[in-house]
């Protein structure tokens, strides 16, 4: 029988590996490239009395970011409280309560539909609920728009970190004479705590950095927020949009840079402080 | 007798922990050799040095001589690929790849040697029937590998082992997740395979190993404690610890 | 007291079920919303809306053809440049030691980790003059790769071919995550049994991990085609937001997501509804995508005899 010829193969099967360590190498060196730019072109207008200031309209000469940061550290706020607890319950339902299998299918599936939904329709869907019928764009509507962000990702990482609880946990919190409730609550979501709140601040990181929801809802203001639920509301990832796309001057592209920088700093900080913070305790439990 | 493959001074290391201890050995052409040992003595440890398929993990390494037709396996200049073609090897669990029947017998085939689809159907059906598998599959060959019984999925594991043309065929426990009539029939087949490949098979059923091998090597705590023709082995054993292991008196 | 523990135990489980129910009325309500706000432009385009390449406030016309073929266009790109790059990228993830493979995981995970908008700006200021003074002229002139259908001999580093780019910067972690579980996830003896016949490491990439991991690739696949869809701010940036018909890959376009995030703002009346038609056209792809998605699950399930 004739052989295939194993230098052809062997050629081939190092242009794979070649191909690999390139891959693997492009992929860092664009992460890296990309934060190395934000840096280089961000730090130099990064002062202190840039990130108390009010930002000011196009052409004046005062500078600042700070009502957006302030901003931005609101609506997620807000996203967090409205989108946590009926999160948390709704991923308790799923994991804990699964004598309604096709209601819990029916529930995944739309959970993997609004996961995969484009954030700009979070933010159509919100327009027309809120700033529609009460006439005004607001800092909240802005949150309701991170919060529906947030709810499926939140339920999703609850249902898997409960479900990942051994059962004899439950049985032995349930023959102790605890109610389905306490058992959960008391013991099943404890025993899941690191797990949770991994997710959570993931996913809270996450939506404090989107943009697109909030175009229509928490809207821009040069002004500090004072108003939550009736005035619209600056955020950074507004301002940067703002400042790059719609300004010709040179300076407002380097206060975009900052502002692009700090966005950076909060999304990257918290991604990487939770990973390793919860990394060992998380299968500690 | 004509040796097939012969060791010296084999040493193994799983990072600083060392598993096999200066394992001298001779094994004959096509002959059957059964190599017993309770659990963790290094039993499989050897036979995975044979096709180098150790050095998958990085903190693996084998240290002296492993000749196989007096060529030490062991040389960084040998082809890994071609010696895995001469040597092949059967699993403890059914490795079914995720295709069909004839495609996973026919995988190999591929690999190794060009050839037109003619003759690729006709070893494929040759295979299959040196596995005696033939005549259970022949009707659904196109239907997934994974979708026959355990026993099935061993025997299809042995066609593409055998289609490949090996020389040497090693089987780590291969009925060890298997039922008893499944298993019989691989002991049948191994019977009629015996002509054509030196098989070295590790096993754990000392009935096994008596029903079917011509020679037997008792492992312990990674030595090579004794070897010969199974049948002295198992009537009469030089070394005190071969019989306490072979009556059953520690396992 | 008996009685009113269980009370609240079972309370406890309603409100559980509604929170749950919850999703389902977000994901309906989102159909619901973008039906009603389009009807409007449905009465007056009808099935037209899909085939038009016209769009033009002034005379009221408004067709959906050119930023659906740009937002296809767009993900076609990204596809192509991603999923070879992070199946790559996965296998060297996958088989590196503990440490190196924990590092390079994290920093592709950092990748997905930093916000669109940041993309967005790295490629108006950084990539885009890039493309324009190096890449297209590149392609253009050197590989004269103008002679091939859909590429144009003009460029300003703007365009689709740039925003796919990106999107493929962005998507690559998705896909990276998925594939390098799906490589991890491969039971050791079978890549032991494909080794123990002979394969190259890309003969047993190839003929067993991807065949055996079928689902999860596809489904990497998909969640990055899902990103790619949607993608907003990014694409924004870079794509030229021009309402026109692509001529080739270095056109200015506007995909369905620039067009409503430039447009939505200043349109009223029948732009609007248009507007709106547009999400529902994005919405619908992203729940065939779901759909798709649950499809080969399945199929791929019978397929391989479970």
């Amino acid at each position: 029988m004739k052989q295939r010829s194993l230098l052809l193969r062997k050629i081939k099967n190092h242009l794979l590996t070649a191909f690999s360590v390139s891959a693997i190498f492009f992929a860092v060196a664009i992460m890296l490239w990309v934060i190395w730019t934000v840096i280089c072109h961000g730090k130099d207008a990064l002062t202190p009395s840039l990130l108390v200031n009010c930002s000011a309209p196009y052409g004046s000469m005062a500078y600042g970011i700070g009502n957006a940061i302030l901003g931005t550290m609101l609506i997620t706020l807000g996203a967090a409280i409205i989108a946590i607890p009926p999160a948390l319950l709704a991923g308790i339902f799923l994991a804990e309560y699964t004598e309604f299998p096709r209601l819990a299918g029916a529930i995944s599936f739309a959970a993997n539909v609004l996961m995969g939904m484009p954030s700009i329709l979070v933010g159509l869907f919100v327009y027309t609920i809120i700033v529609v019928p009460t006439g005004k764009f607001s800092g909240f509507a802005g949150s309701v728009a991170l919060a529906i962000l947030m709810f499926p990702v939140i339920m999703r990482t609850t249902e898997n970190m409960l479900s990942m609880v051994p059962n004899t946990l439950r049985e032995s919190a349930l023959a102790l004479g605890m109610t389905r409730m306490r058992a959960t609550l008391y013991i099943v979501c404890r025993s899941a705590k690191n797990g949770l709140l991994t997710g959570i601040l993931l996913a809270l990181s996450r939506v404090s950095g989107e943009t697109a929801p909030l175009l229509f809802t928490a809207m821009f203001a040069d002004s500090f927020p004072t108003s939550y639920f009736t005035q619209p509301t600056a955020s950074l990832p507004i301002l940067i949009t703002e400042y790059a796309t719609n300004s010709p001057f040179e300076v407002m592209h380097q206060i975009g840079w900052s502002a692009a920088l700090v966005v950076m700093l909060l999304v990257l900080m918290t991604n990487i402080s939770t990973r390793i913070f919860f990394r060992e305790k998380k299968y500690g439990n | 007798m004509e040796i097939k493959i012969q060791t010296k001074k084999l040493n193994f290391f799983y990072g600083d922990h060392q598993a096999l201890f200066e394992n001298d050995l001779i094994i004959p052409t096509n002959q059957i050799t059964a190599v017993i040992g309770p659990s963790g003595c290094g039993k499989s440890t050897h036979l995975r040095v044979y096709n180098r398929i150790f050095e998958l993990y990085r903190d693996q390494r084998a240290e002296g001589e492993v000749l196989i037709d007096g060529k030490n396996i062991l040389e960084p200049d040998v082809d890994v690929l071609e010696l895995r073609r001469k040597v092949g090897m059967i699993f403890q669990k059914p490795t079914p790849f995720p295709m069909s029947v004839f495609d996973n017998t026919a995988y190999p085939l591929r690999l190794h040697y060009k050839l037109d689809k003619k003759k690729i159907a006709e070893r494929v059906e040759q295979s299959l029937r040196g596995a005696s598998l033939w005549d259970e599959v022949k009707d659904k060959l196109h239907s997934s590998g994974l979708a026959l019984s355990g026993g099935q999925q061993q025997r299809l594991c042995i066609a593409r082992a055998i289609a490949a043309e090996p020389e040497i065929l090693l089987m780590d426990e291969p009925t060890s997740a298997i039922d008893p009539v499944a298993t019989l029939k691989i002991e049948e087949l191994m019977d009629t395979l015996r002509e054509r490949f030196t098989i070295v098979i590790v096993t754990h059923n000392m009935q096994q190993a008596a029903r079917i091998s011509d020679q037997t090597v008792f492992f312990y705590e990674g030595r090579i404690v004794e070897y010969g023709e199974t049948k002295q082995i198992f009537t009469n054993p030089a070394n005190k610890q071969t019989e306490e292991y072979i009556t059953g008196r520690f396992s | 007291m008996k009685i009113s523990m269980m009370k609240t135990d079972s309370c406890f489980k309603g409100i559980c079920w509604f929170c749950g129910s919850l999703v389902l009325l977000l994901t309906a309500g989102f159909f619901i919303q973008l039906l009603l706000a389009s009807t409007d432009a449905w009465k007056e385009f009808g099935w037209r809306f899909f085939i038009s390449s016209e769009w033009n406030p002034a005379a009221e016309k408004f067709g959906a053809l050119p930023s659906i073929v740009s937002t296809l266009i767009t993900t076609a790109i990204a596809l192509i440049f991603a999923l070879p790059l992070a199946f790559a990228a996965a296998l060297f993830i996958a088989d590196a030691p503990p440490l190196t493979s924990s590092i390079l995981g994290h920093a592709v995970d950092m990748l997905a980790a930093i916000p669109s908008v940041i993309y967005g700006m790295w490629g108006l200021f950084i990539l885009a003059p890039l493309m324009q003074k190096y890449v297209q002229p590149f392609m253009v002139n050197t590989l004269h790769m103008d002679k091939l259908p859909f590429v144009n001999s003009t460029y300003n580093g703007f365009g689709l071919f740039t925003a796919g780019l990106i999107l493929a910067v962005m998507i690559l972690p998705y896909i990276c995550a998925v594939l390098r579980d799906v490589v991890k996830m491969t039971p050791a003896v079978l890549k032991e049994a494909a080794y123990g016949i002979g394969c190259t490491k890309l003969e047993a990439a190839k003929d067993i991990i991807l065949r055996y991991g079928i689902r999860g690739i596809l489904g990497g696949i998909l969640i990055g085609l899902g990103r790619a869809l949607g993608e907003t701010m990014a694409v924004l940036f870079v794509i030229g937001n021009i309402m026109n018909m692509p001529k080739g890959i270095f056109d200015s376009a506007s995909t369905i997501s620039s067009t409503l995030a430039s447009n939505f703002a200043e349109a009223d009346g029948l732009q609007r509804s248009a507007l709106f038609a547009l999400g529902l056209i994005l919405l619908a792809m992203c729940l065939c995508i779901q759909l798709l998605s649950q499809y080969f699950i399945h199929a791929t399930k019978a397929k391989r005899g479970e």
